[in-house]
């Protein structure tokens, strides 16, 4: 079971977007589940939304409370909620900022984690550029395909063109695609630096 | 076809391969998808003939339904919560009528205080409203009841309320396998109605009816829900043989094979108490799940059967009856008789509050210990309660219970923030 939970706010897309991650799972071949928080949602509050990926039958329905993954569409949140609590060990952390870690103040918090797990991508550009509206949902699904490896960007895709049609549907395409080659190499600078210290 | 799809869209797609006629819905959350995607549809015309008919009211989506379901059309209607309690005196028409409605009910709690996650306080209220209730574990199930429910509606003439949880999964992505519209006529033929308007040979639907009979008609309804009973294992056999899997039916039981204690529970919260079961099982606990997929008619035999040589029994449910307890832990107990060793009444996952593995554990591990007092509300803050009753013990003008709460909770959780910073 791999367990992944989405932090945003109210009209960023957090619950479409787990909705497109178990489309991309299940394109993939694996059980998929995913659920909204139920709040009363509003634009701008905080909102919450998982999705479990699995070789076999998920039956549990309980919210994810220790994820293997964490996406975090609006670096504002970090000072509002506890967006790491219950994170496993070395899980994979995808932060919505133009900023690093070491810049969001979170360097020493993730000190010990291995490479190739935390990286930040300014995805509010990737959506304002290639779909003409600041949304980072889609292009950090791209992002996520590259630092988790655990969905493909072509199954990205697919479900982009699930959920969108036309010029937004390539736009989105364009964005996860472009957020895809962003991540990748970051986690090679990262690994290339890693070999040499 | 195999699709990775919202509960509510699996829903309304499998309602469309049922040829409704009509269908009639006033939208409130979380069934609101359910009829907007069967309204999307019946607009680009790919449910045909079929009239959508918008309402004022919940109060009109059920008479609506009645009128049309009267006049030998197949009718379809959604609701949940408020939405539900507003129509309650057409709901009990429609079944004395005897008129074959489905109805899906996305299970959401009943206010005040206004709530509109998920219990089962909405359907489990109409227990008595003479409509078969029956409950899905999951969304596959959900599209699978859907079919079924038309079947036995029009066999019985009586109608049948489709339950699945608001929320957890009506607005959940997973996969579903939804049929070919070959397969569904092939299982469900055209509605033929047992008794219909028609200006050729007139009847009165809904005549008075005195003491003289209406004994006699209201056993008649009994007797109806005991024929359900028989039918209903007969339709999910005969589903299972044209679709290839198990859904519907009365219960279904899982690893009970020499399990010493059983969980009962209706709706989503069996896959949860499936997990947990199997980690109980490794640990070297034998314990079992039984889920009742019927509640209205209550099961008793099949519950009988399938629980025979259990030593304790723990009936966990999503709503209670202020003031007594369990609904379905009584069923269960009426079931059971004298011979049924010790029922542990359970209430969990009220107005929303998320049902975890680590407290399922946690309970089911006292059952076992036999450490549980009869009536159990699970992850109950009794510190918040003492300190409300407290409250109005001090001051006669305490002010409403519900808001003083709030304020506690959210004063809390601010205090704990300011901790973390």
């Amino acid at each position: 079971m791999f367990e992944v939970r989405i932090h945003g706010r109210g009209g960023q897309g957090v619950v479409t977007a787990a909705e497109m991650l178990s489309i991309a799972a299940f394109e993939d071949g694996f059980y998929a589940q995913a659920f909204p928080s139920f709040g009363s949602e509003r634009t701008g509050a905080p909102v919450v939304a998982f999705c479990r990926l699995a070789e076999r039958e998920i039956r549990s329905r309980e919210p994810i409370m220790a994820p293997d993954a964490l996406i975090i569409q609006d670096p504002t949140l970090l000072h509002q909620v506890d967006v790491f609590a219950g994170l496993k060990k070395g899980g994979f952390v995808l932060i919505n900022t133009r900023n690093t870690f070491a810049e969001l103040g979170l360097g020493d918090a993730l000190r010990d984690w291995p490479a190739g797990r935390l990286c930040t991508l300014a995805a509010t550009d990737l959506g304002l550029k290639h779909v003409g509206r600041p949304l980072p949902n889609v292009p950090l699904l791209g992002g996520f395909a590259a630092l988790s490896g655990v969905i493909r960007l072509e199954s990205v895709c697919k479900a982009i063109n699930d959920k969108f049609s036309g010029k937004v549907a390539q736009g989105n395409v364009a964005a996860a695609t472009a957020a895809y080659a962003l991540v990748r190499a970051a986690i090679e600078t990262e690994r290339q630096e890693v070999a040499h210290a | 076809m195999l699709k990775q799809i919202e509960g509510s869209r699996a829903v309304a797609e499998a309602v469309a391969l049922c040829r409704p006629d009509v269908i009639c819905a006033y939208p409130i959350s979380p069934q609101t998808h359910i009829v907007e995607g069967l309204g999307e549809m019946v607009k680009a015309g790919a449910i045909a003939p079929c009239e959508f008919i918008n309402v004022e009211s919940e109060f009109a989506a059920m008479s609506v339904a009645i009128g049309a379901s009267a006049a030998g059309a197949r009718s379809y209607t959604a609701t949940a919560s408020q939405g539900l309690l507003f129509m309650v005196e057409a709901v009990y028409n429609a079944s004395g009528l005897g008129l074959p409605i489905v109805m899906t009910v996305a299970n959401r709690a009943i206010g005040a205080p206004i709530n509109i996650w998920n219990d089962h306080s909405d359907a489990v209220s109409q227990r008595d409203s003479g409509w078969l209730q029956l409950f899905a574990e999951t969304n596959q199930e959900a599209a699978d009841l859907h079919i079924q429910a038309f079947r036995i509606a029009e066999e019985l003439s009586l109608p049948v309320m489709v339950c699945m949880d608001g929320f957890i999964l009506t607005h959940a992505y997973e996969r579903v396998d939804l049929p070919t519209q070959e397969m569904v006529d092939a299982f469900l033929p055209p509605y033929a109605p047992r008794q219909v308007l028609d200006p050729g040979e007139p009847v009165t639907i809904g005549t008075m009816v005195g003491p003289e009979a209406f004994t006699e008609v209201r056993y008649l309804a009994h007797e109806k829900q005991r024929q359900a009973l028989e039918l209903m294992p007969a339709v999910a056999a005969e589903f299972r043989a044209a679709f290839g899997r198990d859904s519907g039916g009365l219960v279904r039981g899982y690893r009970l094979d020499d399990a010493e204690t059983v969980v009962i529970a209706m709706g989503s919260v069996l896959g949860t108490l499936k997990d947990t079961v199997d980690e109980l099982r490794d640990a070297g606990v034998n314990i079992g799940v039984l889920g009742v997929v019927s509640f209205r008619p209550f099961p008793s035999a099949a519950v009988r059967a399938a629980l025979q040589s259990v030593r304790r029994l723990v009936v966990l449910e999503k709503y209670f009856a202020l003031g007594s307890g369990g609904v379905l832990a009584a069923d269960v107990q009426m079931a059971l008789g004298k011979n049924g060793g010790e029922i542990y009444s359970v209430i969990a996952g009220l107005g929303g509050r998320p049902i975890t593995k680590k407290s399922l554990r946690g309970l089911l591990e006292m059952a076992v210990r036999d450490e549980l007092v009869q009536l159990t509300f699970l992850d109950l803050d009794r510190t918040l309660v003492a300190k409300q009753l407290a409250r109005e013990r001090q001051t006669r003008r305490s002010g409403p219970a519900a808001e003083s709460i709030l304020r506690d909770v959210h004063g809390t959780m601010a205090r704990n923030e300011g901790k973390k910073s």
